[in-house]
């Protein structure tokens, strides 16, 4: 989130679209309503269903899955054509004015350097002129044919309102209703916020599908104000954390990367992060990237890590392929190339797409190891559970360790919401039986592994015997250890950048925040973005001053939010050129001539006068980007791409199959259905009362939604011959599963392109474990391929068949 | 004075905790005494609160969990968990997930203890802690040695290790997290990946 869930009662309009916030964030969606009752703030969703966020709007559309580029675009274009523009911030806050390189295009379809062989573009066109002064070139008065506002208006010319109904079902009037609300959000003095989860990420192309609401938000001037912003509610309550933290990989803590083995030593690494800036006089943040990296190099390896070894620089990993993501390891060891497999908290039987690949794949290893507090079917992949685990033990030769460890409710430390928000919690209850915590088993697999390489010796032992492990009790780091590492701490004191004689922090004190991150060895930070947490004040995530002067929802005593404890991302764009709040009665930061004041941290340097430094500091430009350059790999502009199981062709250019740069393995490219086997769109969903596949190990969950069904519309079940609560089989081409039928009017028959479009919803939260009934979960039927950027799967969007059908057996473990 | 009156005034004047005992001395007659003695006590009376936060989605509302015995003592036993009024978030309203925590704590499919599947079983059987982590350091080390890239084949040291790889969680703290980082990225593991690609 760049706001804050109780941002949201400052709104005047929420558009949820990509998520389903009443039902799978209810606590959260509180501040929908509260900014309905008080402000009187409208609401629209746009979802392929019906939900209950739906039964609470002012309007709702529906729309096909996966079409939603087309609908983002063709909005856009409508703000345009409409003038609909908050123009002061557009010309100065974004790179509207900015030119880009002639040999920059896009046609039928593709943006120029398309290569079929690779499916990958060559990027180098998708940027910007450099002057001879090295700065991008400009041209305010947005006349330029070949500035970013004019690529724009020209790319986002083909999705008129007919274009939008052809290729989402959106019914036109529908769409020019929202488009007409959505357009009075333009004004300085309103604002929309947008809110989506994982409607919009579990998509081939879901970062694009982000990017288009994030460019419309930035067209309204929405972005950096109270009330609006683009925010990621996030399912887990700390995937935000464990992804600032790096657990990824491609990344290293604070968005860091892990280099590629083309960055042969650590200045090649550096050479291309020197962030210089794209226009005269903005920070470039980023240009701090040395400190950041040194520092986290000192927190691993300490005096292992010297300027004399590039700080330890071989000690990382190097990547010979942009990912090892989840699907590639998965990929990986269904061909026999993986031996060992760790899943600390993670089901990913049912998490993952495929799931007749995942079993073969984990039939494949040679030892699996779970760690989590509950029963998973990951650990019991090999058990046979009749129809809805039909394996043969005993052909089954991966041996299973299966470890018990702590829940939240025994456990210490902090968790990162949805809005940055760092929140220390203590540990209420005695862990069960012989459960542990997780830093307690990772530090146990370390001191043995470690202690073989010291007796043993072996491949490469130095990053493993050489990794810094400072703690009191080595077999337990405790929260507060690892949180004070987190934030950073001095080695030799830390001197003030403008008055080398000023000592700004003393040897083996914490560090203030990042401000004091060096690049010189003379501090560690494990993870820059959150330094602050801890320092020499104490454990500011355990804060709890809930005062909120002028009721604007930021709560700055209220925990610890990164960075630097600010509530809302690019805050100075809450100010017009002037330094003045766009809206006074919702002032966020304020010029005052001398320095930004106001509710929040500001998100700029404090004496930065205005009119020189622009809001977007982590962005070379200092502005934001309509036109991403080539930082993303399947287009500057988000250009409509159907799902790779589609009902329809895509209609700029049916040769066009899904994302023209996703990656997909072989096998699962043979596994894709056509609409001639498989007519109907699937989609997955969450319910209310349950929370992905751990509620169904509740007895109070599992009595409130006992037992797996699917969706489908009255008109399909008529079709079919199917009542509520008949059996039916769904089937795609990698898999079947049965369930009980629901028949709603939630879901209506779309016509697209000519063609009616049944859509059939599949919840995920059944399997063979725990106290509901078993069942099964959508991942059986879903597609192998993930986004062009991220790898996210496809699970929003695939093809299916349904038929009446019979109970499933339930096989001989019960 | 009806049953219920009597047993509302009890409550008001004395509290859940007296015992039947002194009843009389408040005036009440035998039968109020019998009946009171039925009254359960307040059940959070004698607790401890601890403040927590729900373990699912990221809207991150605050919780308080009630629990007897000492966590110090190792005895602490959750009997209660509710939001948490003071959180700005969520200020004291919890949704259908949240408000059965405790049923995800006492759950009968938590896991008590580790437990081993040998190759071909079609059953788990108990291992030791001391057992399961040294079979799980043995493993990860002999694969290491076997499959570690220490170079490519233009001889750049790479470091990469693609036959071992690790999902992390999605609920565990920040400071598991930073844990866990340290020692899978300390071993070169490549396919390190966590519920954030999903």
């Amino acid at each position: 989130m760049t706001n804050s869930w109780t941002d949201i009662k400052n709104t005047d309009l929420v558009i949820v679209m990509g998520g389903n916030a009443a039902e799978a964030h209810p606590c959260g969606f509180k501040w929908v309503t509260e900014a309905k009752a008080h402000r009187g703030a409208r609401l629209i969703v746009v979802d392929p269903r019906f939900t209950r966020t739906a039964s609470v709007a002012d309007v709702y559309a529906p729309i096909r899955p996966g079409s939603d580029i087309a609908f983002l675009m063709g909005m856009i274009r409508w703000c345009i054509e409409n003038d609909k523009v908050q123009w002061e911030y557009v010309k100065n806050f974004t790179n509207a004015a900015l030119l880009v390189k002639d040999e920059y295009g896009w046609e039928d379809g593709l943006f120029v350097g398309y290569d079929a062989e690779k499916r990958d573009y060559d990027r180098s066109s998708w940027d910007y002129q450099i002057g001879e002064d090295g700065f991008a070139r400009t041209d305010p008065t947005l006349q330029d044919p070949r500035c970013v506002w004019n690529l724009l208006k020209q790319h986002v010319s083909i999705y008129t309102p007919e274009m939008v109904e052809r290729i989402c079902g959106t019914p036109k009037d529908k769409f020019l209703k929202i488009a007409e609300m959505i357009g009075e959000c333009s004004t300085p003095t309103k604002t929309m916020t947008s809110m989506y989860a994982l409607g919009w990420t579990q998509h081939s192309k879901g970062s694009q599908n982000i990017r288009g609401m994030a460019m419309l938000q930035l067209i309204l001037g929405n972005i950096g104000v109270r009330g609006g912003g683009m925010n990621a509610l996030r399912g887990h309550s700390n995937i935000q954390g464990l992804t600032d933290i790096g657990l990824m990989s491609n990344l290293l803590p604070g968005y860091l990367n892990v280099p590629t083995e083309k960055e042969t030593d650590f200045e090649t690494y550096m050479s291309t992060r020197a962030f210089k800036p794209l226009q005269p006089n903005q920070t470039s943040y980023w240009q701090n990237y040395r400190k950041f990296m040194v520092s986290f190099m000192k927190s691993m390896w300490g005096d292992h890590a010297t300027a004399e070894n590039d700080w330890a620089y071989h000690y990382l990993t190097k990547l010979d392929v942009p990912n090892y993501d989840i699907l590639r390891m998965f990929e990986l060891m269904n061909s026999g190339k993986v031996n060992v497999y760790f899943c600390q908290g993670f089901n990913p039987l049912l998490a993952f797409p495929n799931r007749g690949k995942l079993t073969s794949a984990l039939s494949k290893l040679k030892l699996l190891v779970t760690i989590d507090p509950l029963e998973t079917e990951t650990a019991r992949f090999w058990e046979n559970h009749g129809d809805f685990n039909n394996v043969d033990s005993a052909a089954i030769q991966t041996e299973v360790l299966q470890l018990p460890s702590t829940c939240f409710a025994e456990d210490e430390g902090s968790l990162t919401s949805s809005g940055r928000w760092i929140q220390w919690h203590w540990a209420g209850g005695t862990p069960p039986g012989e459960a542990k915590h997780d830093t307690w088993i990772m530090a146990q697999i370390f001191l043995r592994i470690r202690e073989l390489y010291r007796t043993e010796g072996g491949v490469f032992p130095d990053p493993i015997v050489n990794l810094s492990w400072e703690y009191a009790d080595e077999g337990e780091p405790s929260p507060e250890e690892l949180a004070k590492e987190i934030n950073g701490r001095a080695l030799t004191p830390v001197m003030d950048a403008t008055d080398p004689t000023k000592t700004l922090v003393e040897a083996g004190q914490q560090l203030l925040n990042f401000s004091q991150i060096r690049d010189d060895g003379s501090t560690t930070s494990g993870c820059w973005i959150y330094s602050g947490c801890w320092n020499e004040k104490g454990n500011n995530m355990a804060l709890r001053d809930n005062n909120d002067p002028d009721s604007t929802g930021a709560y700055l005593g209220w925990s610890f939010a990164w960075p630097l404890n600010r509530r809302i991302l690019y805050n100075r764009a809450s100010a017009d050129m002037a330094g003045k709040p766009w809206d006074p009665s919702r002032k966020l930061m304020e010029w005052n001539g001398e320095k930004w004041t106001g509710y929040d941290v500001p998100d700029i340097a404090p004496t930065s006068a205005p009119g020189t430094v622009m809001p977007f500091i982590m962005n070379a430009e200092g502005v934001s980007r309509l036109f991403s350059r080539g930082m993303l790999r399947d287009g500057p502009f988000p250009t409509h791409m159907e799902p790779f199981e589609t009902p329809v062709p895509n209609v700029i250019n049916p040769k066009i199959v899904g994302n023209p740069v996703a990656r997909v393995f072989a096998d699962d490219a043979a596994q894709f259905g056509t609409s001639e086997q498989f007519p109907h769109v699937a989609t997955s969903y969450r319910l209310t009362e349950h929370f992905h596949y751990w509620t169904k190990n509740n007895a109070v969950n599992s009595v409130l939604q006992p037992q797996f069904f699917v969706e489908v519309s009255e008109q399909l079940g008529e079709e079919k011959g199917i009542k509520g609560g008949d059996w039916v089989r769904v089937w795609s081409n990698r898999g079947s599963v049965k369930a009980k039928a629901v028949v709603t009017k939630r879901l209506k028959p779309l016509t697209c392109d000519g063609k009616t479009v049944h859509v059939v919803g599949i919840p995920l939260h059944w399997g063979f474990i725990g106290a509901a009934r078993k069942g099964f979960g959508p991942n059986s039927l879903t597609p192998f391929v993930g986004d062009a950027n991220v790898e996210t799967p496809e699970f929003k969007a695939f093809l299916v068949n349904i038929e009446k059908s019979t109970a499933p057996k339930e096989g001989p473990v019960a | 004075m009806n049953v219920d009156l009597s047993r509302r005034g009890f409550l008001k004047l004395s509290g859940a905790g007296v015992a039947a005992t002194s009843l009389g001395a408040l005036g009440f007659g035998e039968a109020e005494a019998a009946e009171a003695a039925h009254v359960r006590a307040f059940k959070l009376t004698t607790t401890t609160e601890t403040r927590n936060t729900c373990t699912y989605c990221s809207v991150a509302c605050g919780i308080i969990i009630y629990s007897k015995g000492d966590v110090r003592d190792g005895n602490a036993d959750i009997v209660h968990i509710e939001g948490d009024v003071d959180h700005p978030t969520n200020r004291g309203t919890l949704c259908p997930k949240g408000a059965a925590l405790k049923s995800y704590v006492k759950s009968e499919t938590r896991l008590t203890q580790p437990m081993l599947r040998a190759a071909g079983s079609s059953k788990f059987e108990p291992i030791t802690w001391d057992a399961a982590l040294d079979k799980i350091a043995r493993a990860m080390k002999d694969d290491r040695d076997a499959n570690f890239i220490t170079h490519n084949d233009a001889g750049v040291p790479v470091n990469r290790w693609t036959t071992t790889g690790f999902l992390a969680a999605s609920a565990t703290t920040n400071e598991t997290a930073w844990a866990t980082t340290k020692v899978v990225k300390a071993l070169g593991i490549a396919g390190f990946d966590n519920q954030a690609r999903v």
